[in-house]
């Protein structure tokens, strides 16, 4: 069964470590649904979040390959049960006077914020999980969506450990 | 030793702390101790290039210099410990220093310029990627302020090799030159085995900076697992005790780990059957009782029946390849599979394994060992008499043969042979890709170690001849026999020039069957003969007459054309020592290679020769040996009667 799973991934922070995970990847025909890199605590070291949509078997290649690359120190794959995942949205929804108050109305009941108004627009910043962010999409959508953007999930362990104290594969 | 003293040479060092000037008689230099600490010493980022080759042990570099890796070249001129050989084409060199590793298990070290220097390397690291060979590549790149610009001669080879490298870098700091070696060396030659590129800007070979050794290995993600978990090793020893039908199938991570002794001795401990891969012939001696020859494609009936009928594959050092599963959901229906591995991703790659054992081959054989010596004591061993009556049986009636040609041609597997057998197995021998491959793969008895170099995974045409010349550069007082196919031997026989001038006497034999053999060969039988662009007119036209082209690059040219010829003509290759020989064996074109499974069917469709599939029947697999030899006679008379050999069936 086709199922998605959340990878933390820590690397080096040096050049071309996007390109090698990316590049890994691809070459051995695995899919990445959204991919989110970004500093930590430890200026040596990155942290990537990737989530990728395969079968049970498959997935320990990944892990396995993804392993096999030099700059890659540790990965961990986070369960959704046990770990916090979020996304960020920013999108601008057509919401001219007359509607404007229900657009804001389907804002509050997301807790997610208006950032930006015009007479005919309204940019809108969220943060959720996927399944959050999609209802709200779902939601905005008969306002007409002008533009938006969207990150790659990111996600953290529950509870006071930190990664380094969690299972690697 | 922390003083800079001068090698030599009437210039007096530099005061310390001057910064040294590019003229390179003025490098300070200590004399290398192994282990000895180095500290700061003044030099240009490609004295600290060379200084760090040396600190390494790096012997041989095969290259070719050009505008971005010049630099690097001025203070290898000074080298007392770096050797270099200035090879034809920089494929030749990754196909050197790739004979050279394969040889002796050092890391081989080559070196380009960049753009096209650098793009030429990218089939040798290929293949040395496929077959985990320990090769350190060290390329020029335009200077920083250049990079991205499209600059001449410009190519981003770390993006390029970035699939096909085990790790490469692009060192932006002189001062890193060190470190960046020293992982590289530790990264090709340690763990999996496989080769890393150096890639470094002109401008920071220019750079001054200083020299201190040794460096500090950054490397936090790599760590590779040699020491085997002791509770699957006991899982493994139950199974190993206990299987009826067991076979040790052995890949090319034992060679690598050196574990032949080792292999040995377990092997006589369980008196289990022994198959080696193309990748490790020569782990196991062939002469040995319990080996049952090379498995997969064009593996012995008896080493792929081994394989399909047994109840417990051991996989060592060995990564189940298409070449030697088949069909994968019908190799070896019932085995149950112990899998060990050095590389924990190709455990369970291809399938899946019962005992994963991660872990370096020769510690996982000794603790095998022991293990199963504890387990054989506690239970009796399963009896392995009727697993060897059958595999004996397969031995006696599809011994490895071939029939000499109709027309009267001279037999390529002959000549191979006879190679084997006057060369000995003390000779190594490498070979490119194609018929001849399979033919030295199968007709050649390898009883050592490190006798037999191939191109394996990646199927590199054109591999023989400079791997050749990096294997008798690694063990000069070897006899080094390059086994190639007239396709092949086009494609890379420059070097021949090489060894020439550089005074490095391989033996080339070309097995000349005026095609593209292996080619022809699937044409024949699965494109009902229809031979599309296979003929390279070495027969029909003699170009290039090898005899001629061998010459005219200061080689000894020899050419056999009948069985009569072939004994003299090695043994006149084997009596010249200073320059290398080529022999032009004009051998017959339809020979082919057998046994074979085609490609895309299961292992237990392999035939013996073509038409004969002693493991199946109709839509009957056949499992009793009486059945077996029963059929075999049939079909055996059938032949006779026919009078048909090999070629004749090609000839149709």
């Amino acid at each position: 069964m086709m199922q998605r799973h959340t990878l933390s991934v820590l690397v080096e922070n040096t050049p071309g470590v996007l390109a090698r995970v990316s590049g890994l990847f691809s070459r051995r025909g695995f899919n990445i649904e959204s991919l989110a890199v970004g500093p930590t605590e430890n200026p040596d070291v990155s942290r990537m979040t990737i989530v990728v949509a395969v079968e049970d078997f498959p997935l320990e290649q990944v892990t396995k390959q993804l392993n096999k690359l030099i700059h890659v120190i540790k990965i961990v794959e986070l369960e959704p049960a046990q770990s916090v995942q979020r996304q960020v949205l920013l999108v601008k929804v057509r919401a001219d006077p007359t509607v404007r108050s229900q657009v804001l109305e389907i804002v509050e009941l997301f807790r997610a914020r208006a950032i930006d108004v015009t007479p005919e627009s309204l940019t809108i910043e969220a943060t959720g999980t996927a399944e959050k962010i999609a209802a709200l999409l779902k939601n905005l959508e008969p306002y007409g969506i002008r533009e938006m953007v969207q990150s790659g999930t990111i996600a953290v362990g529950r509870g006071p450990r930190s990664i380094t104290a969690t299972a690697v594969r | 030793m922390t003083t800079a003293t001068p090698r030599s040479g009437p210039k007096p060092a530099p005061p310390p702390g001057r910064p040294a000037t590019v003229a390179r008689t003025e490098t300070p230099r200590v004399d290398a101790v192994a282990g000895a600490r180095v500290d700061a010493v003044p030099m240009t980022g490609a004295q600290s290039l060379v200084r760090s080759l040396e600190e390494v042990g790096c012997e041989v570099v095969f290259g070719i210099p050009g505008g971005t890796i010049l630099p690097a070249y001025d203070p290898l001129l000074d080298s007392t410990k770096v050797r270099h050989v200035l090879v034809r084409h920089e494929q030749g060199a990754g196909h050197a220093a790739t004979g050279y590793a394969q040889a002796t298990g050092k890391v081989g070290v080559c070196m380009a310029t960049s753009g096209p220097g650098a793009t030429n390397l990218v089939t040798p690291l290929a293949d040395a990627h496929m077959d985990s060979i320990p090769v350190v590549a060290i390329t020029g790149q335009q200077s920083r302020a250049l990079i991205g610009t499209d600059a001449f001669q410009e190519a981003d080879i770390t993006g390029i090799t970035m699939p096909i490298t085990k790790h490469n870098m692009l060192v932006i700091d002189a001062r890193e030159i060190p470190r960046a070696i020293a992982e590289a060396f530790h990264l090709a030659s340690t763990g999996r085995p496989g080769p890393v590129l150096v890639d470094i800007p002109k401008d920071v070979l220019q750079e001054h900076t200083t020299f201190s050794w040794p460096p500090e290995l950054q490397l936090p993600g790599y760590r590779p697992t040699t020491r085997p978990h002791g509770k699957q090793i006991r899982e493994a020893a139950k199974l190993i005790t206990t299987a009826r039908q067991p076979v040790l199938y052995v890949g090319g991570g034992v060679l690598k780990a050196e574990a032949s002794a080792e292999l040995l001795a377990l092997a006589e401990l369980t008196g289990i059957p022994v198959v080696t891969t193309l990748m490790a012939r020569g782990a196991f001696p062939d002469s040995h009782r319990q080996h049952v020859g090379m498995p997969g494609m064009h593996g012995t009936v008896a080493a792929v029946a081994a394989m399909q009928r047994s109840d417990l594959l051991i996989a060592l050092g060995a990564r189940f390849d298409d070449r030697v599963t088949g069909q994968l959901n019908s190799f070896a229906p019932h085995a149950q599979v112990v899998h060990a591995d050095i590389d924990p991703a190709e455990i369970s790659k291809n399938r899946r394994a019962d005992v994963p054992i991660v872990g370096d081959a020769k510690e996982v054989i000794v603790e095998l060992i022991d293990a199963v010596t504890a387990e054989r004591a506690a239970h009796p061993p399963a009896d392995l008499t009727g697993w060897w009556a059958f595999l004996d049986d397969l031995r006696a009636n599809f011994a490895l043969g071939y029939d000499w040609p109709a027309d009267g041609s001279l037999s390529p597997q002959y000549v191979i042979e006879r190679i084997g057998a006057i060369a000995g197995p003390d000779a190594l021998y490498t070979a490119g890709v194609g018929q001849h491959q399979m033919w030295a793969a199968q007709f050649i008895r390898y009883e050592k170690p490190r006798t037999w170099l191939n191109s394996g995974g990646l199927g590199t045409m054109g591999f023989a001849v400079p791997a050749a010349m990096g294997a008798k550069m690694a063990v000069p007082d070897a006899v080094v026999w390059c086994i190639d196919g007239d396709g092949c031997f086009q494609m890379t026989n420059q070097e021949l020039a090489t060894c020439a001038i550089e005074n490095i006497p391989i033996k080339v034999a070309i097995i000349n069957n005026g095609n593209l053999g292996m080619v022809r060969q699937w044409q024949n039988l699965f494109y009902a003969g229809r031979y599309s662009n296979t003929d390279l007119g070495t027969h029909k036209h003699r170009i290039p007459d090898f005899k001629l082209l061998a010459e005219a690059m200061g080689c000894v040219g020899l050419r056999a054309e009948s069985k009569e010829d072939v004994d003299r003509v090695i043994n006149q290759a084997m009596a010249i020592n200073d320059q290398p020989v080529v022999i032009d064996f004009v051998v017959g074109a339809d020979a082919q290679v057998w046994p074979m499974v085609a490609a895309g069917t299961g292992n237990d469709e392999i035939m013996a020769a073509r038409g004969i599939r002693p493991l199946f029947d109709g839509d009957e697999l056949i499992t009793d040996t009486a059945t077996i030899a029963a059929l075999t006679a049939e079909v055996t008379a059938d032949a006779a009667a026919e009078g048909a050999g090999n070629v004749r069936r090609g000839q149709r």
